[in-house]
């Protein structure tokens, strides 16, 4: 087995990186979370009214800007769109409401169980169903198409976007008369110094560009041509990050009364399998979308967008959960989600033209 | 030679296509991929089932020639 260099360049990195900026201040085992910081981010733009839940979160910004400037330099910027926009929006939603009843997207999953969260395992058996099932209907055909090269206007549309979005973060720290929200208390109040957690979100998203890190294809790739060069990345995560844990003193082994997390095995599941079945088909993890719609790609920016407004749905409509468990409207939302993503596997298919 | 065009496909689409051709062993693929995580993908794969990669354009469009190397002994 040849050693995946980049990818465990990359796996080691999260694996410090992450515990550090809890270590910071930002919440228990969420130092850095694709899913819970764009639900933080949905807040703040008020798509959502929970108040503890409004911030926006530089670690997003930053990761969108190291992947454009490494694209740049590299020469891997590429403008392109046109792969089912409205599917991938649709599965972006749907992403982000099952990782917001498990509680996390797959990064987190990771970092939960290596803050000793056992909680976690549920959803990590959740993640490889979601993938599995994914994987079959990728193996029968299934697609959303090909994308086209597009103007590099087209490419640069979300990368604006998360400009706009740090305009607002720095019009925020020097005018308190500004138009966006900070919670004041709650998880999206606990946050690392705004520098920090920039600088931190940039050097990721660059070498997440540079290694092409993605949780869903560290699992698919090993199922499917039994190429572990990404899994190689994960487990270097896992452990690097079980051990800076364990110098911070913030490793808690146990499945209850951990950070930010509930302990419902059969919706920690279910909530998880929805998200990485969601990933599957739209052909990477959040943290992978962020990054591929920064290096151009208008479709991943789609799908982002998806999981904000996925993020404001499940807030609005009480279907995220909280330490306190699931809500009464998560188990029919998942279900759904689940049919949803069921229905567009078995009937996407390429035209061959 | 089999050509193969998998310009703008999600991952892991274009593998998935080169796969069944791989496993035909067949003895020349010309491919054309989108540059980026499909392309490197899909030489890590050749190069793993034992083909010699050579690049052919490697612009917007990357286009690889993959030769079936022979195997010694």
């Amino acid at each position: 087995m040849k050693l995946a260099f980049l990818p465990i360049i990359a796996g080691v990195i999260f694996g410090v990186t992450a515990p550090i900026l809890v270590y910071f201040g930002n919440p228990g085992n969420m130092g850095m979370c694709a899913a819970c910081f764009t639900r933080d981010i949905a807040g703040a733009i008020s798509l959502h009214q929970i108040g503890t839940l409004q911030y926006i979160r530089p670690e997003i910004i930053g990761l969108i800007f190291g992947a454009l400037i490494a694209s740049f330099i590299f020469g891997e910027f590429r403008a392109r769109s046109g792969s089912a926009p409205i599917v991938r929006f649709m599965l972006g939603a749907f992403a982000m409401i099952g990782a917001l009843v498990f509680l996390g997207c797959p990064w987190r999953m990771w970092l939960r169980l290596s803050g000793g969260d056992l909680s976690a395992i549920a959803g990590i058996f959740g993640f490889l169903a979601g993938v599995i099932i994914g994987l079959v209907f990728l193996k029968r055909g299934f697609s959303l198409g090909r994308n086209r090269p597009t103007s590099k206007i087209v490419g640069l549309a979300f990368p604006i976007f998360a400009f706009i979005l740090f305009a607002l973060l720095m019009w925020g720290v020097f005018d308190n008369n500004t138009l966006i929200k900070e919670s004041t208390k709650g998880p999206a109040s606990q946050h690392a110094p705004l520098i920090i957690s920039l600088i931190a979100g940039l050097v990721l998203g660059g070498i997440f560009q540079r290694s092409r890190f993605c949780t869903i294809a560290a699992f698919r790739d090993s199922i499917l041509f039994k190429d572990t060069h990404m899994l190689q990345g994960i487990i270097a995560l896992i452990i690097v990050a079980a051990i800076t844990n364990m110098a911070l003193g913030s490793f808690h082994l146990g499945f209850i009364n951990q950070p930010i997390a509930h302990n419902d095995t059969i919706w920690n599941f279910l909530g998880m399998l929805l998200s990485s079945l969601a990933f599957t088909l739209a052909g990477g993890c959040p943290g992978r979308q962020l990054v591929l719609a920064g290096e151009g790609d208008g479709d991943a920016g789609v799908f982002v967008f998806g999981l904000l407004f996925g993020a404001a749905f499940a807030h609005n409509f009480a279907i995220a959960s909280s330490p306190a468990g699931i809500t009464a409207n998560a188990p029919i939302t998942v279900i759904l989600g689940i049919i949803f993503c069921l229905i567009v596997a078995i009937f996407a298919k390429e035209r061959r033209v | 030679m089999e050509e193969l065009d998998v310009r703008g496909l999600s991952c892991p689409e274009p593998v998935l296509q080169l796969k069944p051709l791989i496993d035909k062993n067949v003895e020349t693929i010309k491919i054309l991929c989108s540059c980026g995580t499909s392309s490197e993908n899909i030489q890590r794969i050749a190069k793993n089932h034992n083909y010699e990669v050579n690049i052919l354009e490697n612009g917007e469009d990357c286009v690889y020639l993959l030769n079936k190397k022979e195997v010694l002994g």
